[in-house]
């Protein structure tokens, strides 16, 4: 099975080096989809106000000028029952021509991995094109961040911290879970429609203890850092080729919560909660968002969608206009994609009983 | 003084990027798009500026906030058209101005009560715009002190508007507004996720009913069936009396109702969190409130179109204040709003705490674009009001398929589902029954829209006060008695004092005759047998869930009332005011066509619908409605059903929308806009 996955990716990444080397041939032949005149539809299982509709807003146009045959690309909002409505239509989608595409996020993968009963969707059916890391900080009220001592953080054990929690099974999980084995205690207050509402409350006085995705941190909470109302505590890292969790080069200065963890005593980085945790940080933050073809798409379809993204990010002014609207992230594809795909869909099953039963006997959520 | 300092400046800077003439020429253009957009109720700003978002990439920023913020600005403006001429609550922010905007149309003022609307709404939007620019330089602490208990209680202080819009009858009103939260606890819990009156397996409602759904079957289709069944044309006079100039004479005679209402409209929606939903509520209470007679409301008074017009604008500038200050939106349209700033220039504007200080100009440049957008809009729709109100002539068979077709798309735009037709039409029968049997509707929508709020601010601040009560008796006291809550609380039991005594003379809804006593007993026994089981529900909920407290404190609340109403049915004759019933006297027992035929054409359109997917659906639906109950020609049924299809096209190719597809789209691979 490995050894299949294996040729098969390797068979892609030939594939798509040379779509890449013969760009232009293969727009015109017969190895590439040619899109001219054709809209392209592009499904968010969310609302037009949420982080993905901003990061599919973002790629749309430049996919649109990317793709051969300059089709249109329009953003399809599909919101319901926390993003698996969306995956359960799309699930049932087989491929045409190429004109339809889907943005999974974070939590389209969670439920997902945690077996939701909602869930009739497979992300092994889909063919991924284009996979968004990002990454989270994690900061305090300056009084609080004075009782930690340098990296190690025993001394917020006896405090009661309030953290605005947007819902047990979703991305704070990976936050609350940390934050569990640090030895805080930290109430959720749950209810919360987004991280910016808890930014607000952590503002307010109320909450004492949040994170924010590295966008988010960078745009809300840098002010509050430079005024002295919030200190940063730790970030949740990022991954380097090999798979450790090494500093977010975009928050250099911060410590990543492996470090703060070794530090505290109490708090190990090894052993089955730190696995547990580790997998869930990796299926929600290095591969937050991703483009998926429909189940059967051809491989020119597949090699056409990777080029376009491939030539978006070499755009010469790329950096310059993802950094300030989508934050310092990794955007992958071809190989990579493949690689953040499987590591953010595939959980070892101890991991996932471990949370599973976690969140069962701290929040009362039964996934069953 | 440093403040001003820095203000002048920066407001010279706004104005000098303003008054451009390509600016205002974009300005303009956003105006017209969203004049288009907002006439369509349901849709409003989200639609309109996602259809823009392609073209904000990139684009001058000045040129790009002057087309969205045209478009934004005045959707709450041209949706009172739909409000005031058809009773279709165009948004949440125009449900109030139904109220007595409607009932003046039917009496044939529909330009008067249009024009005033305008008037109060551009005069509202330059007290914001006014307002805000000092405001927005202290705004940020401010607006740091309303923590959970204070939006908790602006919530409570917003339901307190069902003790003036209870109706005749108090309990019958507080069971009408326990009913809508009920229906708006629907689906998911806010804490836990647990289910409330839904299952996975029936997936529909675990998102539970949407606002829109919600708004357009409680209050649009009672209406519209209502009209049908006399088969008249909305006015009642056939002679339009009423010109534009009377209704800015209206509003003039009635500016300082004017001021405080915009004023209540721009501070409610500078609070992040509440959003516009409760302000207009709010401004018609306070309308009612200090109107010594208040005979009229509900029959077309325009102190009660002028009250909630003045505030809805306002609070759209003061929605920016959480926008650009704290980066959280206020509303949908501003949401995407936000987004679409990002992608502006060269994503240099960054919404959020950082924005007085790097960016004041553009700060002030958007307060004033709103204001002035509003002026441009407002202008546009006074001029227009006249012509678009000889709508109200025209014999309402010919309009009411159009309607129809208008609903049920925006219906399916909120879920994109099949189900949002058939949700639309279940509340739309309730709404039917409440209008027949004198239940008050807006007490039922206030309910609905606040429940959600109310559940989880109550949640919160109960979870957030015992963790500090923990910590110290005074430490817990001060956090949920701050000076503002107490001023809160005061305000809130005075509203509910004197709301009760008034709401006797006020009937929102006209005067009902009543009648025999079997069905609104019947009535009164379904509904108590809904929140019966709604509580039954919520006390299946695991105890330790926080989601079950507030369904079952509602529905326990509201059983008691029922109880009330029951006893007194037993003991009253069958003339006292509990047994309202409109099909016993007056209009609707006078009426050409029944009930229950009339409703079987809607229901028609829905089963067609289901069948043949809506466009195929709509076809035969407008043609055999023309052709057979409005008696036209087959030629003019013919032609008048191409033009409503051609219209739903358009509409839906521009915005990018589909249509709900039937059991032939699943067997059959047709072309858009048919499959």
């Amino acid at each position: 099975m490995s050894k299949l996955k294996t040729t098969r990716r390797a068979a892609l990444g030939l594939v798509a080096a040379a779509a890449a080397s013969f760009g232009l041939q293969a727009n015109a032949g017969g190895h590439g989809i040619d899109l001219a005149g054709k809209t392209v539809e592009w499904i968010i299982p969310f609302s037009e106000t949420g982080g993905s509709a901003k990061w599919a807003n973002f790629y749309a146009p430049l996919l649109s000028e990317a793709l051969p045959g300059q089709p249109t690309v329009v953003v399809k909002f599909m919101p319901g029952a926390g993003s698996t409505k969306g995956a359960n239509f799309f699930q049932e989608q087989s491929y045409e021509d190429g004109t339809l595409i889907f943005g999974s996020s974070g939590s389209t993968q969670f439920p997902f991995l945690l077996g939701d009963p909602r869930v009739k969707y497979n992300y092994a059916d889909w063919n991924v094109v284009l996979a968004s890391g990002t990454g989270g900080v994690a900061y305090l009220p300056p009084e609080m961040a004075a009782k930690m001592n340098g990296l190690d953080a025993s001394g917020l054990q006896g405090e009661d911290f309030i953290y605005g929690n947007q819902g047990a099974t979703r991305l704070d999980l990976v936050p609350t879970l940390a934050w569990e084995m640090l030895g805080l205690n930290v109430e959720s207050v749950m209810g919360i429609k987004g991280r910016g509402d808890g930014r607000l409350m952590f503002e307010r006085g109320e909450a004492n203890i949040d994170y924010q995705t590295s966008s988010s941190y960078l745009k809300g909470v840098t002010p509050l850092v430079e005024a002295g109302t919030a200190v940063p505590m730790m970030t949740w890292g990022s991954l380097d080729d090999a798979g450790n969790i090494v500093r977010d080069p975009t928050f250099p200065d911060i410590p990543t919560f492996k470090e703060v963890c070794d530090a505290t005593e109490g708090c190990e980085t090894s052993g089955e909660k730190w696995d547990a945790w580790k997998a869930f940080f990796v299926a929600g933050f290095p591969a937050q968002k991703m483009v998926f073809l429909p189940n059967g798409a051809s491989n020119d379809a597949i090699v056409t969608y990777t080029k376009a993204f491939e030539d978006v990010k070499a755009r010469a002014d790329f950096a310059e206009i993802s950094g300030a609207r989508l934050g310092k992230y990794p955007q992958m594809t071809g190989e990579k994609a493949q690689t953040a795909l499987s590591s953010a869909t595939q959980v070892p099953e101890a991991a996932k009983a471990f949370v599973v039963n976690w969140l069962q006997e701290k929040y009362g959520v039964s996934l069953n | 003084m440093d403040i001003i300092a820095t203000a002048l400046p920066a407001l010279a800077d706004a104005w000098a990027l303003i008054l451009q003439p390509v600016v205002l020429g974009y300005l303009v253009l956003g105006v017209l798009m969203g004049l288009c957009i907002g006439v369509f109720p349901g849709l409003g700003g989200i639609a309109g500026l996602s259809l823009l978002l392609p073209f904000m990439f990139g684009m001058d920023p000045i040129l790009g906030l002057a087309l969205m913020i045209g478009m934004v600005a005045v959707v709450p403006t041209s949706d009172t058209f739909a409000s005031v001429l058809m009773g279709i609550p165009g948004s949440s922010a125009s449900q109030a101005t139904v109220l007595d905007g409607f009932p003046m149309a039917k009496r044939g003022q529909a330009a008067r009560a249009l024009s005033a609307a305008f008037a109060s709404s551009l005069f509202g939007g330059l007290v914001g715009a006014s307002f805000l620019t000092l405001f927005i330089l202290v705004a940020r602490p401010i607006v740091l002190e309303f923590r959970t208990p204070e939006l908790l209680m602006i919530t409570l202080f917003g339901l307190s508007m069902v003790g003036i819009l209870a109706g005749r009858v108090a309990i019958k009103g507080l069971v009408a507004a326990g009913l809508g939260m009920l229906i708006g606890t629907i689906g998911e819990g806010a804490s836990s996720g647990d289910l409330r009156m839904s299952s996975y397996d029936f997936p529909y409602l675990t998102d539970g009913l949407k606002l829109v759904i919600v708004g357009l079957g409680i209050f649009a289709i009672p209406e519209i069936i209502a009209l049908l069944r006399q088969d008249r044309a909305i006015s009642q006079e056939p002679q339009l009396g009423g010109g534009w100039l009377e209704g800015v004479k209206d509003w003039f005679a009635n500016i300082w109702l004017s001021v405080r209402c915009s004023i209540i409209g721009v501070v409610v929606g500078v609070i992040p969190g509440l959003g516009g939903s409760v302000v207009d509520w709010i401004a018609y209470g306070h309308a009612v409130q200090t109107t010594p007679d208040k005979s009229n409301f509900g029959k077309g008074e325009v102190r009660g179109v002028i009250g909630p017009e003045s505030s809805n604008n306002a609070k759209e500038g003061g929605g920016l204040v959480p926008t650009l200050l704290f980066g959280i939106p206020g509303s949908g349209s501003m949401a995407i709003f936000i987004g679409a700033i990002a992608l502006l220039g060269s994503g240099q504007i960054e919404v959020g705490p950082a924005m007085l200080k790097n960016n004041l100009d553009i700060t002030y440049s958007i307060v004033w674009l709103l204001a002035l957008a509003n002026v441009v809009g407002t202008v546009i729709c006074i001029a227009a009001s006249g012509g678009i109100a000889k709508l109200t002539t025209i014999r309402f068979s010919l309009l009411a398929p159009f309607l129809f077709m208008i609903i049920s798309f925006a219906a399916f735009q909120s879920g994109q589902n099949l189900m949002d037709l058939v949700a639309l039409f279940a509340i739309g029968f309730l709404g039917i029954l409440m209008r027949r049997f004198d239940w008050s509707r807006p007490a039922f929508l206030i309910g609905f829209v606040l429940s959600n709020p109310a559940e989880t601010y109550a949640n919160q601040a109960l979870q957030i006060a015992q963790s500090r009560f923990r910590k110290g008796f005074e430490e817990g006291l001060d956090y949920i008695f701050s000076p503002i809550v107490i001023v809160l609380i005061v305000i809130t039991v005075i509203s509910v004092v004197l709301g009760l005594r008034q709401a006797k003379n006020i009937m929102a809804e006209g005067d009902v005759q009543s009648g025999s006593k079997r069905a609104p007993l019947v009535f009164l026994l379904c509904v108590t047998g809904y929140i019966g089981y709604a509580f039954y529900d919520a006390a299946s909920i695991p105890s330790f869930s926080r989601d079950r407290t507030f369904p079952m404190f509602v529905a326990g609340v509201c059983l008691v009332g029922c109880l009330v109403l029951l006893i007194r049915m037993m003991l009253k004759p069958e003339t006292d005011t509990i047994f309202a019933d409109r099909e016993k006297n007056g209009e609707d027992a006078e009426a050409t066509h029944g009930l229950w035929p009339t409703l079987a054409w809607f229901a028609g359109l829905l089963i067609l619908t289901s069948l043949l997917g809506f466009i195929l659906a709509l076809g035969l639906f407008l043609f055999a409605f023309l052709r057979i109950r409005a008696g036209l020609s087959n030629l003019a049924a013919a032609i008048y059903t191409a033009c409503g299809i051609v219209f739903m096209c358009v509409m839906a190719g521009l915005l990018n929308r589909d249509f709900p597809p039937g059991l032939l789209q699943d067997y059959a691979d047709l072309p858009w806009p048919l499959g």
